[in-house]
């Protein structure tokens, strides 16, 4: 099998890495070689945050390149913008519908892009979910990334007993329930 | 055992350090290397610490070995520079006790200040150099260091990127097998690096480079993959991924250790293939040798950079003449890293920017401060460089010039190598402003404890060296202590301080807003009615504001921490401090 190239974007601080962990454990679980690159440290501060998940039978680099992704995961619609050129022609876009103004937006510098869902759907399949309604509705608006974690599942070649399954032994127990439904919320979503 | 694990490249070699027996490993924080230090903590068996500064850590890691013992230190590659000494005169007392030195390079700087090239500094101080190629190589490949460096009698570098410290990839677990101890022998000739010492040393020295570089050819770390023999690659580390990903049929001559090279393998290697590219991130360290011996078919910064990282792309256009062409979508505003909402740090510069004060910086979050909405930070060199380099501009302009300027440092940087800095200030009769921005952490690298906050990286709770005290020792009267989000008191305080002929200290204290454990019972919550648009609130540049359509000002209260800074700049009252949830 040539391998699955999944980006997830988002804003420093929004939870990509421990998604990007996520979805790797869950390749791992499942027979895959798995590769996985992430940014630490300034680059964390805020700033614009991409992660790497490839899985296949033999995986070489731990990057995806521009024009490689199968799977682009946004956690917020600038940064799906910003990294539109990274998929493939049959690339899918899952994006979390949300606005988190960059300091050069706050600041006057540069304006926030209108209509950024429709330039994403003009170019590829693009799944919108309003993430953060459903985290809020669930009194957890910081699980907001499992949500769309869900709504990209079916994206993606794993049955959901996996999913579940992955989910419950990695997120600290005590928040297992909650983030189920968060999943299950984010799966419902996308058909 | 035979469990396979995901694990983060850092990971792996603290896994690797595990398995090879280490019993001592010291090290100073520093992306991307951090991670092996903390991943190598948890292990019960393994004495692990955080050490004020690099050439303190790779010190400490000598004596262990010195002692009989496996050890390690780690640190980035500026660590480095900062571990020279001890560095260039282990190689030349080499080893009882394998010592590995673990550093981490940062191609395409993701949070560096340069882009050196750890294998120049390794072949200036003679030391062996290995490098893996992902994180099962880099347990591999970490375990077998300690081997090479008890056989040849010498301290081992390895050394990582970014892109592999940070990259997670499957590792088979072994277990823990530590070598007896060995005993301890007086032997002055090796360890007493006087002249006459030394000189005979240096001879040991060359000779071992010289057998490590024959017999590096035999070693299961350098390995020649011949398959189409039309075009062939040298390389190392990450980018041996890349080619495999862009060439999987080209034939590779993979190095593990790159410093010394094995020259017939790399002659025979060169005279196999037609083409042949050196394939290798950052300085022409291969290359260059290469060409010196009179390959002059090899093929490399010509056409590769030497800035940045590379990937597999780099290789589909200049070797594979593909054309890709990916345009990034355009009027998309770039988002650039801030300091986080209720930092102390953004309090204290719009302090020094409504003063009018001119910042010497350092090394930390804080260096955030060099950019726009606050832009006071006009200097960044290196940890420790903010207090010493306005030591340099006082004595080199007068003390009156110093008057609108102060340095600027955390409290881990001040501990790493500011204190030394400030005693050169003390001792000279500066009459400069020095601010610690003591935010209780080393918060950049992802909160690390250091000898002022009174935790050890095993987590043990210890006396905490205190930073005003440790001033007040140097002779400095003028030293205060302002919680960093105090607007009025801290720019009542820098005002004094800097027009006072005098060395002063200005502790700013303020815990990281990211800090664990740290709890926020208020929030700050604009009241529309009272709001004059003026946006004052707003210079700062925290995240957690925005101005509405109508020119009001929001607060996001899942972002804010109320650390009340735009409370303090608003003159007509219109935010309110409000307990959480309600």
């Amino acid at each position: 099998m040539e391998s699955r190239n999944i980006m997830i974007v988002g804003v420093g601080g929004q939870g990509t890495l421990l998604t990007s962990r996520i979805l790797g454990k869950l390749a791992t679980e499942a027979g895959y070689d798995v590769k996985l690159s992430e940014v630490h440290g300034m680059a964390q501060r805020g700033g614009s945050v991409v992660t790497f998940v490839r899985y296949g039978e033999k995986v070489a680099e731990p990057i995806v390149e521009e024009g490689q992704a199968d799977v682009l995961i946004a956690f917020e619609r600038l940064e799906a913008l910003r990294y539109l050129h990274f998929l493939k022609k049959d690339g899918v876009i899952v994006v979390n519908d949300w606005r988190i103004d960059p300091i050069t937006v706050v600041t006057g510098a540069a304006s926030y892009p209108e209509g950024i869902l429709e330039r994403l759907r003009e170019s590829h399949p693009t799944i919108a979910v309003k993430a953060m309604d459903e985290a809020k509705k669930l009194g957890t608006p910081k699980a907001f990334n499992v949500v769309v974690l869900g709504a990209a599942a079916r994206h993606m070649s794993f049955s959901k007993e996996q999913w579940i399954h992955v989910i419950e032994t990695t997120v600290p127990p005590k928040t297992v329930e909650i983030n189920l439904r968060a999943f299950e919320a984010g799966y419902s979503l996308s058909v | 055992m035979s469990e396979t694990k995901i694990l983060l490249g850092n990971e792996a070699i603290a896994r690797g350090a595990y398995e090879a027996g280490v019993k001592v490993s010291s090290a100073y924080p520093g992306t991307p290397s951090t991670e092996v230090s903390e991943a190598l903590a948890k292990y019960e068996e393994v004495y692990a610490e955080w050490a004020p500064n690099e050439k303190v850590a790779t010190e400490v890691a000598l004596g262990a070995s010195i002692s009989g013992v496996r050890s390690m230190c780690a640190m980035k590659h500026v660590g480095l520079n900062v571990a020279a000494d001890p560095l260039y005169t282990a190689a030349y007392t080499g080893v009882r006790g394998g010592m590995v030195l673990v550093v981490a390079d940062d191609p395409g700087m993701y949070s560096s200040q340069n882009e050196q090239d750890t294998r120049m500094v390794a072949r200036a101080a003679m030391v062996p150099v290995i490098e893996p190629s992902d994180s099962s190589e880099a347990k591999e490949f970490m375990k077998y260091a300690y081997t090479l460096s008890e056989q040849y009698d010498t301290p081992v570098i390895l050394r990582t990127t970014t892109r592999l410290s940070h990259s997670q990839g499957l590792v088979s677990l072994e277990d823990r097998c530590v070598p007896e101890d060995r005993p301890y022998e007086r032997d002055a000739a090796k360890y007493v690096m006087m002249p006459g010492n030394a000189i005979r040393r240096h001879v040991v020295v060359e000779e071992r480079l010289k057998k490590l570089a024959e017999d590096a050819c035999g070693l299961f770390l350098n390995r020649a993959e011949y398959r189409d023999l039309s075009v062939g690659f040298i390389t190392c580390g990450i980018a041996y991924q890349y080619v495999r990903e862009a060439m999987p049929e080209a034939s590779v001559l993979k190095l593990g250790l790159v410093n010394p090279l094995p020259r017939k393998l790399i002659e025979e290697f060169a005279a196999k293939v037609d083409r042949l590219y050196i394939f290798e991130e950052l300085e022409p360290v291969i290359e260059e040798q290469v060409k010196a011996w009179g390959i002059s078919k090899a093929v490399g910064k010509e056409i590769f950079t030497i800035q940045g990282e590379y990937s597999a792309n780099l290789l589909r256009e200049r070797v594979l003449g593909e054309k890709l062409e990916f345009a990034p979508e355009k009027d998309v505003p770039p988002r650039p890293p801030i300091l986080c909402p209720g930092c102390p740090h953004r309090s204290v510069f719009t302090a020094l920017k409504k003063l009018k004060i001119r910042a010497a910086g350092d090394i930390g979050c804080y260096t955030l401060g060099a950019v726009a909405p606050l832009g006071v930070i006009d200097t960044t060199i290196c940890m420790g460089a903010s207090i010493s380099t306005l030591h340099g501009m006082e004595k080199a302009k007068g003390k009156d010039y110093v008057k609108d300027w102060v340095a600027v440092i955390g409290d881990s940087t001040f501990m790493h190598t500011g204190v030394n800095s400030l005693m050169n200030m003390a001792y000279n009769q500066a009459t400069g402003t020095v601010i610690i921005l003591d935010n209780s952490t080393t918060g950049m690298t992802g909160h690390q404890d250091h000898a002022a906050t009174g935790k050890t990286l095993k987590g043990e709770i210890v006396p905490a060296i205190s930073i005003p005290a440790l001033c007040r020792a140097m002779g400095i009267s003028h030293v205060r202590e302002v919680s960093a989000f105090d607007q009025e008191e801290l720019e009542k305080v820098i005002r004094e301080e800097t027009q006072a002929d005098a060395l002063s200290v200005i502790i700013a204290e303020a815990p990281c807003a990211l800090l664990k454990g740290m709890v926020f019972p208020n929030k700050c919550r604009p009241d529309t009615e009272k709001c004059k648009k003026c946006g004052a609130c707003l210079k700062p540049g925290c995240p957690a504001l925005t101005r509405r359509e109508d020119g009001t000002i929001a607060i996001d209260e899942t972002m804010c921490n109320g650390c009340t800074l735009c409370m303090q700049l608003c003159k007509f009252d219109a935010i309110k401090l409000v307990k959480a949830g309600e």
